[in-house]
């Protein structure tokens, strides 16, 4: 960690204005950002803290629901608006990290933390996000934990999070407050993929600061589920995670939208199983073309083959239990 | 002789200062003045430092000093022989010594050293320090390596004898096992705080599994006199062997206040956890088994291929083999090849737990291939008498672990058929393995002094790394003296001690219980001495063979209301307290890993340690108990080992392959329990690695550059409260007669052994899958 300068926001014009300098950086919960300032990653001349601003609030709005960007992870997992409208949201959430964490972390740094890729961690190490130019050490590496979809040849990393996965397939706004005013970003335009400009996790503009996420109401409540793969049954990163979204007429599937974690550099939408399912019978062959038709444009790397049927099944898992109203 | 507190269930006499948070670890001690050390690593495997940039370093917020191997305080060339005569441990790195040269070996090696006022500033400089290499060859895949691969000096038996027994044996099960680089990542990271006294003079606080070893590498090193190294080591947050050796921060702490002239605290990382304080290695196993139809076993090959590195450690995978099952042909051979990762070192069951890994699997491949019951094979194949070594083990209850495990875990209800039980979408399946590890004693010298109030202090250097040493220490004291727990204090943890040995190869328990319970019993029969003689005691003129000891007093077996207190004993005799320091030496003859180098190394460390002077109390030397004729004899007589059986459940998710250990059963035969419940968690958390071994533990490395991917705790798994189920545990409990007076053996090791083998076992009974590549994860088992 190097050292830097600490400034505690009053307002958000003051804390736009002060994180809007080169250098400067954004704290709320810290829960990544300080371990990547340990790990000399992360080299901020300034951090700005935030956890004063009024922006904790979860509350109805007359489409949904609007949750502020630092209420922490814990509460917006528990609260009856989120539970009653969108138990997807909060199985998600309970699916990352642990508890102490989730307690510290707030939804706006959920959204803005940094992939957990080893070559990013590790400073001596080649990796154009962390240092554009130098090379993907993940490429021709240990890529077990790296993306089989939309990926570059300049970076192979995933998007970590769980909570942002649910995020894509319940159509979230981010609404963000930056020097140049406030704007809202379609939650699926939020992240980037890596393309040429891997050291860009996301849209925002600098100095930009989400202020609240807001979902739209939807009729996805009685058949969703989150469903995550992973090497030990906590506090692990997803090898494979589906979000998936039914909204049913009878047996009919009227609406599905599924989104997957730990497959790219972004949460997944898999817009192609989601065609696939309009119309159909909610049966296990229509999960099984669903999931066909999203994989068979995957590109894993030599680690990480497995990944392909592990997302096909994952896939059709995640459809089943929602189909079942979330039971096995 | 044994009363009746050794062996209960008591708390841990620690417990209370732990969880309040008032047990002092390594890290916590700050002496006045100290200033931190942050080392910087290489971030290269192999080459030439070709320059040190330390400018921008030298200039950042606080930097008192940067160490290179330029301007380093010069080591003590590494010599074992000469170590070991003063009483020197175990280095982690024999090969090369920290700051002394311009040669790097591994990813992370230290090539520099920041000493600045605060942890962070030391941090933040040694991120500034530039470092630039002339890269060498690198030598990182163990496949590729193995054609330059070396046979060892010692350890290769009946090389070439069992392959043609085997092929033409009636059933063959000929397969490879593979097991990848662990870390062992206790709980507390290593940390050492060193202060200069003076120039000859030091003292160093660490977290170690030996203080006197750490004493005696660190005054090698540094030229001074064991004596003159006070090594403290109150209390250690685990070890698992990685805190066994003496690993190249505790120099560069010692160094670095040696440069700055103030006391030095070094922090280390879970970072440098994964590259500087060892690991257990990658190994290859070649297991063939043979057997004809009945079952009956007629060779058994194990053949590792493993590496080593800057050390001459390397993994003894084939142990469990010379040891288990009656095969009347048994080859078990090595293979190491170098690679240029830092070393290996000993942990937890070194050899057995990553060969009972592969023999348990094959065992269950062979009773598979027979079609017969796995445990039925191993109760054929059953020995009672050491295979290689020819003598009958000094205790053996397998056959009822094996009865008992059965019984209390249902395995009469096991489908042998594999993938035949499946609930929704979960398929179950039951395994065993069998658990052994040797039981090791080695010399150790206690001093316990009874006061006239009727308590009783007792110092040894031993020390306690989570174990319960605290506890079975004052137990056996307690119930030999019959002075109540609360009354006794334990001193461990302290160099300056009589003699205690390292806590490593399970040998704490047995070893210091011996030298305390020998010099309790000597203490107990000179109070009794004096009083019977004394014509003011009650007890005057009865026989000191008819008296016991309770609630710190003296009183006649036969008539418990003649007694005499130990104040009342000490007061007519005008002395504040009665004092004794006995050494007790088991064996004359060599240890039971004799073709072990480094078994060899202690026993001789061990002995010079013990020579040296022993604090504690008035510090009287410490006398020699009489040779034990007997402990010889028996040595000769018998080989020593514990076993077990362990039973694992496991439920595998059939579309995502997640598995899951839903239930486990451990049945011990450990030689008499010394604390029931100490010795329980020992055997749990024994489980719990063994469960981290099978399902999720690897330090992978990146075969290009030899940086371990696998860098924190985030990405190398060790298994949290939802992965452990219920586990229990059993214990037979008889005590073995011919390992100690109490009959006690070692724990610490034995509960990881078979742990691998029973889930993997039971994961090929759930699913049909065998997997013979560790850890188990997910992707395995779609």
């Amino acid at each position: 960690m190097r050292p830097f300068h600490y400034t505690r926001a009053t307002d958000q014009p003051a804390a736009i204005s002060a994180a809007s300098a080169a250098g400067s950086k954004y704290l709320a919960g810290g829960t990544n950002l300080v371990d990547l300032m340990k790990e000399d990653v992360e080299r901020p001349s300034t951090l700005v803290d935030i956890t004063r601003l009024t922006l904790k609030d979860i509350h109805p709005t007359t489409n949904g629901v609007s949750i502020g960007a630092l209420a922490h992870n814990t509460e917006t997992a528990n609260h009856p608006l989120i539970r009653q409208n969108y138990p997807l949201l909060t199985q998600a959430i309970l699916a990352g990290a642990t508890a102490q964490l989730r307690n510290m972390a707030t939804n706006g740094g959920n959204l803005n933390q940094r992939t957990r890729c080893p070559y990013f961690y590790e400073v001596g190490m080649p990796c154009n996000k962390r240092d554009p130019g130098s090379g993907c050490g993940a490429i021709g590496g240990i890529n077990r934990m790296h993306a089989i979809f939309g990926w570059s040849d300049k970076c192979i990393a995933v998007h970590p999070s769980d909570m942002c996965v649910a995020l894509a397939v319940l159509d979230a706004q981010v609404k963000v407050a930056g020097p140049q005013g406030e704007r809202t970003i379609a939650f699926t335009d939020y992240h980037r993929l890596p393309g040429d400009t891997p050291e860009k996790d996301n849209n925002l503009a600098p100095g930009e600061l989400v202020t609240s996420i807001e979902i739209p109401k939807n009729n996805f409540a009685a058949n969703s589920y989150y469903l995550k793969v992973r090497d030990r049954s906590s506090y692990a990163f997803a090898l494979v995670s589906v979000a998936a979204a039914l909204e049913m007429n009878g047996k009919r599937i009227k609406q599905a939208r599924i989104a997957m974690g730990g497959v790219a550099h972004k949460p997944w939408r898999a817009l192609e199983a989601e065609k696939v399912l309009i119309g159909k019978d909610a049966t296990e062959a229509n999960f099984r073309a669903a999931a066909d038709a999203e994989m068979a444009n995957a590109k894993p790397h030599d680690y990480n083959k497995f990944k392909v049927e592990l997302g096909r099944r994952a896939i059709v898992r995640a459809l089943s239990r929602a189909a079942n109203g979330g039971a096995a | 002789m044994i009363g009746d507190v050794i062996g209960k269930p008591l708390d841990r006499k620690d417990g209370i200062l732990k969880v309040t948070g008032r047990a002092k670890y390594a890290a916590e001690f700050t002496p006045k003045d100290v200033v931190y050390a942050f080392p910087v690593r290489a971030r290269v495997a192999s080459g030439t430092i070709s320059s040190i940039d330390t400018t921008a370093a030298k200039a950042s917020p606080g930097v008192i000093q940067i160490l290179t191997h330029e301007n380093a305080p010069r080591l003590t060339p590494y010599d074992q022989q000469a170590m070991a005569r003063g009483g020197g441990g175990m280095l982690g790195e024999t090969q090369v010594l920290p700051l002394q040269q311009d040669k790097v070996f591994y990813f992370g090696q230290y090539v520099a050293v920041v000493i600045a006022d605060t942890f962070e500033n030391a941090r933040a400089g040694a991120n500034l320090v530039k470092v630039a290499y002339a890269d060498s060859k690198l030598a990182i895949d163990l496949d590729t390596e193995m054609p330059n691969a070396q046979a060892p000096a010692q350890g290769q038996t009946n090389e070439g004898k069992a392959s043609p027994v085997i092929a033409s044996s009636e059933i063959r099960v000929d397969n490879v096992y593979r097991t990848p680089t662990e870390n062992h990542h206790p709980m507390e990271p290593h940390a050492t705080v060193a202060v200069w006294d003076s120039p000859e003079k030091l003292t160093i606080y660490d977290s170690t599994q030996g203080v006197k070893n750490c004493q005696g590498s660190t005054a090698y090193l540094f030229g001074l006199k064991p004596e003159n190294v006070h090594v403290i080591s109150p209390f250690v947050g685990g070890g698992f062997g990685c805190k066994g050796g003496q690993w190249p921060h505790i120099a560069v702490a010692v160094m670095s206040a040696k440069a700055v002239g103030r006391p030095v605290k070094l922090n280390i990382t879970r970072q440098m956890m994964v590259t500087n304080v060892g690991r257990r290695p990658e190994t290859i196993q070649h297991i063939a088994l043979g057997a004809d139809k009945s079952g009956k076993m007629t060779a058994l090959l194990h053949h590792t291929d493993t590496y080593k590195s800057v050390s001459d450690f390397f993994e003894r995978a084939g142990v469990p083999s010379t040891t288990l099952y009656g095969a009347p042909i048994r080859e078990i051979t090595y293979k190491v090849a170098k690679l240029n990762v830092g070393a290996p070192t000993f942990m937890r069951a070194p050899g057995e737990t990553p060969g009972s890994f592969a023999l348990e699997s094959a065992m269950d491949e062979l009773a598979f291939a027979l079609n017969m019951d796995p445990i039925a094979l191993r109760v054929l194949n059953h020995t009672s008498t050491d295979p290689l070594q020819n003598k009958p083990f000094s205790l053996d209850n397998l056959l009822d672990c094996y009865r008992i495990g059965a019984e209390k875990f249902g395995w009469s209800k096991r489908n042998a058929k594999p993938a035949a039980r499946r609930e929704g979408r979960y398929l179950y399946g039951i395994g065993m393995a069998t658990a052994t590890y040797p039981a090791n004693r080695s010399r150790a010298s206690a001093r316990i002094q009874v006061k006239q109030d009727g308590t009783a202090e007792i110092w040894c250097a031993s020390q306690d790394i989570g174990t319960g040493t605290y506890t079975i220490i004052a137990q056996t004291a307690a119930d030999v003296l019959g002075i109540p727990m609360e009354r006794i204090k334990v001193n461990i943890g302290d160099s300056l001690l009589p003699q205690g040995p390292g806590s490593g190869g399970s040998q704490t328990a047995v070893s210091v219980t011996s030298a305390v319970l020998a010099t309790a019993q000597e203490l107990k029969k000179q109070l009794a001495g004096m009083a019977v003689n004394d014509p003011g005691s009650r007890l005057h003129g009865h026989g000191p063979e008819n008296i016991d000891a309770a609630d710190s007093r003296l009183y006649l077996r036969d008539e418990g209301s003649i007694h005499d207190t130990y104040t009342d004993i000490l007061k007519r005799a005008n002395l504040p307290n009665i004092e004794m320091c006995l050494t007790v030496q088991p064996f004359q003859s060599a240890q039971p890993q004799e073709s072990n180098p480094q078994a060899k190394q202690q026993q001789q460390s061990q002995q010079n340690q013990a020579k040296q002077p022993a604090a504690g109390g008035a510090g009287a030397p410490c006398e020699m108990q009489r040779s034990d004729p007997e402990a010889d004899a028996n040595r000769q007589k018998y080989s020593f080992h514990s076993f077990g059986a362990q039973f694992a459940e496991v439920r595998v998710d059939a579309d995502t392959g997640m598995p899951r250990v839903t239930r486990f059963l451990s049945v011990m035969d450990i030689g008499r329990v010394l604390n029931e419940k100490t010795a329980r968690s020992q055997i749990i958390g024994g489980v719990v690695y063994g469960l981290g071994q099978v399902l999720m533990e690897e330090t992978a490395y990146d075969k290009r550059w030899a940086n371990p991917v696998s860098r924190t705790l985030a990405d190398y798994h060790v298994p949290v409260n939802l992965d452990v189920p219920e586990i229990d545990v059993y214990f037979i409990g008889k005590p073995d007669p011919h390992i100690s007076p109490i009959g006690a053996r070692g724990i610490g090791e034995i509960g990881i052994t078979g742990v691998a083998g029973a889930v993997a076992n039971a994961i090929f009974n759930a699913t049909g899958k065998r997997v013979r590549d560790l850890p188990i994860t997910p992707d395995k088992l779609l």
